[in-house]
């Protein structure tokens, strides 16, 4: 052999033995392909069905429930809620309670049959244009197609080919169905994850790496200490971030702020520390920084994929639901969403925080079992 | 009696089937110096880890300064100050954010004075600025006891504190350390230098996690019954390997020119010189003290052969 094949086989002999011994990096190289794979091929949908909506009707008839059912045949539409009100219907939407209110207009049968054209109203929360397009492209159709077949006899009153009925589509909080402002907040909360895990992933494993954990944890330091002195300084960080992306998001894009300052700033701050919490309950798991990185990675995809960010969070299967719904992202980019282009006031998003608070007593409580006072 | 500053009974610690440290005896007592001496991976660090709390002994007990080891480990870390093997203090703070670091983790009252003392003492105020990285071994030696004596603790545990550190910087850290023993502070220290070993009132020496050996540097070599003699003269100092195997001998090593011989058998020691001044002609042997390395080296071997035979 000559000498450069001999010094090559040297190195890469040497780089197989270590990479045999980092078992955690050695099984996530073949675990995470397939779990993504399995994960976000079954999860991912992009044409979301089953929308939650609410019906507020003036009129309980048989063309009105005709073209219910209509509506609800697309497939699309599933009607959850039956408000008495407008307010009522209003704040369900608002909640993000439901995707839809459709509305029929008292003395429908009526004005039908005196050959005027009354209007059914679809508000649809427009905030992510993806979700709500396909079901408003296909709902005009199938209202028609049930009129020409239901409106026959003397309430056939209009010639083929105009409508007896007309749909009135409203796309609420986004008229225009601009996707960024979707897209914005969500980033926020994506770009967020990413950062906060990262920076205190290696927090823990840095001071054991560089041999400082041992002179670390011979000092009167409680661990609870250590956590929240490593976590602070990155929340005063994660909100300078929040800060600079919001102001290019209002001067490159120009997305709305509708909502309150103080609930998003009170939002902010919760999601922050979870996700530094997490990534603090990393770095007491891994034993050096590549692994801390690579955790970091493995929490980030699904973050992405099944908060609602990249994809309709309705459209995927129930169980990928429920995976969602344990993701901090998943709630904030849901206030973050609420308050940036709905004006949701604290109430509205109470919940949501809650769930985060929940999520941070859970994290912080793992974090500090995880992390041991003495070397054994 | 003196108040024990240290005073632990039949610590064990084991990793998986490995017996660390096997059933290990100390009482030092106040202000005393004991060096802690025992070849490498013989159990020094651990036994230091359990008495200053950060590992928990599977088996025994004891106090550190009265309070007990396992229960007792908060209170123990307030008092003592534990110099790690590896320096632990951050590359990437200056000395002075360092100082400032350690002074606020002890809750130090005034901390701006009491680093500017502890700087002043070690004589880098003009360099309190540099980061840490930047400095020498024999200086990240001497700032980091500082940092671990700054909350003026009652113990002091020193883990190879002088390892890979020049003599002039060895010979002042053991000033500090005899003039902080000098102020009632304990001092449990462990090395690999022979003239460290002979600087500290006491010794303790630990093989195969076993204590072997505990006194003075004189008590210790009278206790170990070992006979040695020295053999000089030109081209002395190559006939070592010669008596290496030689039945009965326990060490023999060149020194400069000599050859000095030890075993605790005199005449194993005569039969061997008497071979070499065979085979080389005009060398002088007589009889000579054996040396604490002698004492060191024959006691590791007898642990050794303890180890092979359990």
């Amino acid at each position: 052999m000559s000498g450069f094949s001999r010094r090559l086989w040297a190195m890469m002999t040497k780089e197989a033995h270590q990479l045999r011994r980092d078992r955690m990096t050695f099984a996530m190289m073949f675990v995470m392909p397939i779990v993504q794979l399995v994960l976000f091929g079954f999860a991912i949908n992009t044409d979301p069905k089953g929308l939650p909506a609410a019906i507020l009707a003036y009129e309980h008839s048989t063309l009105s429930r005709s073209i219910i059912s209509a509506i609800g045949n697309t497939g699309y539409f599933a009607f959850v809620q039956e408000p008495q009100s407008e307010a009522e219907a209003d704040a369900l939407l608002q909640r993000g309670d439901v995707q839809f209110v459709v509305t029929i207009p008292g003395n429908l049968t009526r004005n039908v049959m005196r050959g005027d054209v009354p209007g059914i109203l679809i508000e649809a929360d427009a905030t992510d244009p993806a979700t709500t397009g396909p079901a408003l492209s296909a709902v005009n159709a199938a209202v028609s197609q049930t009129l020409a077949r239901e409106l026959t006899g003397v309430l056939n009153r209009h010639q083929a080919g105009t409508q007896a009925v007309e749909v009135r589509l409203h796309r609420r909080y986004n008229p225009e169905g601009i996707t960024r402002f979707n897209v914005v907040p969500g980033l926020l909360g994506i770009i967020l994850t990413m950062t906060m895990v990262m920076m205190t992933a290696l927090a823990v494993t840095r001071e054991y790496e560089r041999g400082t954990m041992e002179n670390l944890l011979a000092m009167p330091v409680k661990p609870l200490e250590v956590m929240a002195g490593k976590i602070a300084p990155y929340v005063i960080i994660g909100a300078m971030q929040v800060f600079v992306v919001l102001v290019a998001a209002k001067l490159l894009f120009g997305v709305p702020f509708v909502g309150s300052p103080a609930v998003f700033g009170v939002a902010v701050v919760i999601f922050l520390t979870v996700n530094l919490a997490i990534g603090f309950t990393f770095s007491t798991i891994a034993r050096n920084q590549l692994q801390a990185v690579q955790m970091s990675f493995f929490f980030l995809m699904p973050a992405i994929l099944l908060s609602g960010f990249a994809f309709p969070f309705r459209g995927m299967p129930g169980w990928a639901q429920v995976l969602g719904e344990t993701m901090p992202a998943t709630h904030f980019i849901r206030i973050i969403r609420g308050v940036m282009l709905k004006g949701a006031s604290f109430p509205q998003v109470a919940n949501e925080i809650a769930v985060l608070l929940f999520m941070l007593v859970i994290v912080v409580a793992v974090a500090i079992s995880r992390y041991r006072v003495t070397l054994d | 009696m003196t108040v024990l500053a240290i005073d632990v009974h039949g610590l064990v610690k084991r990793y998986g089937q490995r017996t660390v440290v096997d059933h290990v005896d100390l009482q030092i007592g106040t202000g005393r110096i004991c060096g802690f001496l025992g070849p490498n991976g013989s159990g020094k660090t651990t036994t230091l880890r359990m008495i200053c709390g950060l590992l928990t002994p599977d088996e025994g007990n004891g106090t550190c300064l009265g309070e007990d080891i396992i229960a007792g480990r908060d209170a123990i870390k307030r008092q003592a100050g534990y110099m790690t093997q590896r320096f632990g203090l951050y590359e990437d703070l200056t000395i002075r954010e360092n100082l400032d670091f350690v002074a606020r983790v002890y809750g130090l009252a005034d901390v701006n004075r009491q680093v500017s003392d502890a700087l002043a003492r070690l004589g880098l105020e003009s360099r309190q600025n540099q980061l840490t990285g930047s400095l020498s071994g024999g200086w990240k030696q001497r700032l980091a006891l500082a940092a671990c004596v700054m909350h003026q603790p009652k113990i002091l545990l020193l883990d190879e504190p002088t390892a890979g550190v020049d003599p002039k910087a060895r010979r002042s850290f053991w000033d500090e350390i005899h003039a902080l023993a000098a102020e009632g502070i304990t001092v449990l220290v462990s090395t690999h230098y022979m003239d460290e070993a002979e600087r500290c009132h006491e010794i303790a020496y630990i093989a195969y996690g076993k204590l072997m050996a505990r006194g003075t540097a004189e008590e210790i070599i009278a206790h170990s019954g070992l006979k040695a003699m020295v053999v000089t003269g030109a081209g002395a100092d190559r006939l070592a390997p010669l008596l290496r195997d030689a039945p009965g001998i326990t060490a023999a090593a060149a020194f400069g020119t000599a050859l000095h011989v030890c075993s605790p058998d005199a005449d194993a020691i005569r039969a061997a010189v008497a071979r070499v001044l065979k085979a080389q002609a005009g060398l002088r042997a007589e009889d000579a003290e054996p040396t604490l390395e002698d004492v060191f080296i024959h006691l590791m071997g007898q642990a050794t052969d303890n180890a092979v035979a359990a």
